[in-house]
């Protein structure tokens, strides 16, 4: 299993609102091969989310996009609703943020998972009901088949997003798309949902795309990380690279904002300071600037672009944190 | 779910309760003693109050009720003073004209108003969408006697392809039964499709919004799947609920409308219990409809769990 997957091509993602137009994703490239994990990492508001509705093409209504989505040879962009409805689903799946609202809850999740079963693989009731059985199962859910007859809230938080892993998992997908699959979990249950997409995402050797704000959870679960600011990749590389020698100052803050176990008791958490850029008012200069220690002159005029330093290793800075390697 | 129906059904009690209490002080306050009703202006003092003694109307107001209630546990809600018909015999010859009534004004409001509204709803803001909506607020400020009116004319006077008014049985012509039906049916639904329609329409525009329906299409379901199920189910909470107003409503009957129509229905009965200070089979026939009116709640109640797992549980 090899060669590129899905590679999003220079997309534009514009939304008209009361305030003036807002750059959602701002001429994004990126790339996943067959069978890898992609990590994208970035606050609140930095255009994650909105990204990952590009690759799905679920946008608002009102979003204007450019671009290219390139999956598996064909531009989504281009797809009639027809096929592009037919490979949601089948080779394209996704894990939203919160399954207290993802799953629909009037549908048993028999239902919600023998739906989409029968969409598009073809089998008859009993079989996809012994297929959502084994689903459950192999997501970790006791007791699979009296679950089928119960409705969303009648299970935990925990056990609905593995409800919601099984139903993106249904019919063997090329590529998942979870969208920040922990935020709404207790702590506990965070590491055991990760290391569940891990594993499903080893055997059944799909691509994966982690979307989260925790650089944490890409560590050690990703091969490539992308990190997003304002709707832009301002640096991406693969992921051990990335942890041993990252070069933007936003990458190095999201790090160090991370709590530490071994910090001593009460040590203040080192936030980054200031917001995110209003976007519907774009800066002149690097959009990290007013919030970088090492914003200097031409960052607050001149917007880096992506520039490869490495063959593998992307950032968009005038000045990279040095970390002992030539800049 | 057993539970659940029993636990609701206990409610029902002291509402019921209430609701007779109160039809039997507020047809009591009604000005007018009954006696002075009966006997007529020629009576004497002596002979009013003689009858008074016999209907017990000497007595107070809460022992009075009593010995009313005493006899609706057993069957008997009273008999008229002017027909001597008793008031069980009086309401079972209206109630088929009233309900059959109801059923089908809720029938043509409900595939006029449902269709409209998810129309609308997957067309959130377009001019289709707007037209609708527009017409719809239009028809709500349309008064039941103005339309009836107009149904009359254009069905009746110019067209003659329906009577004005009149009823047959149904059980005796059926045909002729559905003629006579029609114009009064339609007349009360096109006054009921708009609440429907505007109801429902904003329920689903909300539920379209969902996450649940962004995975919907995330999961490549068909369109059509995505909004009748996954859409309208969460959303025809409100529309049962309207719909059990509306129908209880029209339980008491459709006063206008059965005037206007000449329909022999509990409405009519209603009215003349009043003009003509038919005190008994005013009250009995009130509560009787306050009855099915609480009944009909009851029945919402439940389709409310059978649509939502949550209340169901005991949830929400």
């Amino acid at each position: 299993m090899s060669g590129v997957l899905l590679s999003v091509e220079d997309a534009v993602v514009d939304l008209p609102t009361p305030r003036g137009n807002l750059r959602a994703v701002d001429h994004v490239d990126l790339a996943v091969d067959a069978g890898k994990t992609l990590g994208i990492v970035g606050e609140s508001g930095c255009g994650k989310t909105m990204l990952s509705r590009t690759i799905l093409q679920l946008l608002p209504k009102k979003a204007k996009l450019s671009g290219r989505v390139m999956f598996d040879g064909q531009d989504l962009l281009k797809l009639s609703p027809e096929k592009l409805r037919k490979l949601r689903g089948r080779s394209l799946a996704v894990v939203f943020q919160d399954p207290m609202t993802s799953l629909n809850p009037v549908l048993t999740i028999g239902t919600q998972l023998i739906e989409t079963i029968q969409e598009h693989l073809e089998l008859g009731l009993a079989q996809a009901r012994q297929r959502s059985i084994e689903l459950l199962a192999a997501v970790g859910i006791p007791a699979p088949e009296q679950r089928l007859a119960q409705y969303p809230h009648q299970l935990s938080g925990g056990m609905r997003q593995r409800v919601a892993i099984a139903v993106a998992l249904s019919c063997e997908p090329q590529l998942l798309i979870a969208d920040e699959p922990t935020t709404a979990l207790d702590v506990t249950i965070q590491a055991q949902i990760l290391d569940l997409l891990a594993r499903e995402q080893q055997r059944r050797h799909m691509a994966m795309i982690i979307i989260t704000h925790d650089l944490g959870v890409v560590a050690g679960r990703t091969d490539e990380v992308a990190v997003m600011y304002a709707g832009r990749v301002v640096e991406r590389a693969p992921t051990p690279l990335l942890f041993k020698q990252m070069r933007m100052p936003y990458t190095e803050a999201l790090l160090a904002a991370l709590p530490k176990l071994d910090a001593a008791p009460h040590t203040p958490l080192p936030a980054i300071s200031g917001r995110p850029p209003d976007q519907t008012r774009p800066l002149k200069g690097c959009s990290f600037s007013p919030r970088c220690r090492y914003a200097a002159g031409r960052c607050n005029t001149e917007k880096p672009s992506l520039r490869a330093e490495a063959p593998q290793h992307f950032y968009a800075c005038f000045h990279p944190i040095a970390a002992g390697v030539d800049a | 779910m057993l539970f659940f129906v029993a636990r609701r059904l206990l409610y029902l009690v002291p509402v019921l309760i209430a609701v007779s209490i109160l039809t039997f002080v507020i047809a009591s306050l009604l000005p007018g003693d009954l006696a002075y009703v009966i006997l007529g202006d020629q009576a004497t003092p002596e002979n009013i109050a003689a009858l008074r003694h016999d209907m017990g109307l000497d007595q107070p107001i809460w022992l009075r009720y009593v010995g009313w209630l005493w006899h609706i546990l057993q069957g008997d809600f009273g008999r008229s003073f002017r027909t001597g018909q008793t008031v069980l015999q009086a309401v079972s010859e209206r109630v088929p004209v009233s309900f059959e009534l109801m059923i089908l004004a809720e029938l043509i409001g409900l595939a006029i108003g449902v269709p409209l509204a998810i129309a609308c709803a997957a067309k959130a803001g377009s001019a289709f969408d707007r037209f609708i909506t527009g017409t719809a607020f239009g028809m709500l400020s349309v008064p039941t006697f103005l339309s009836a009116i107009l149904l009359i004319y254009l069905f009746a006077v110019e067209l003659r392809l329906l009577p004005a008014t009149g009823y047959v049985p149904f059980t005796e012509d059926p045909v002729a039964n559905l003629r006579f039906m029609v114009l009064p049916a339609l007349t009360l639904g096109l006054a009921e499709w708009p609440g429907i329609m505007r109801v429902l329409r904003s329920d689903m525009i909300a539920a379209l919004q969902e996450d649940y329906i962004a995975l919907a299409k995330a999961k490549g379901l068909k369109p059509s799947r995505i909004l009748f199920v996954h859409a309208l189910k969460p959303s025809s909470l409100t529309l049962v609920t309207i719909t059990g107003i509306n129908i209880g409503r029209l339980i008491g009957g459709a006063v206008i409308v059965e005037s206007i129509f000449a329909l022999p229905g509990i409405g009519r009965l209603l009215v003349g219990a009043i003009y003509t200070r038919d005190l008994i089979i005013l009250q009995g026939v009130v509560l009787l409809v306050a009855a099915g009116f609480v009944i009909m709640n009851f029945i919402v109640d439940l389709l409310y769990a059978i649509l939502d797992p949550r209340i169901r549980h005991g949830h929400a």
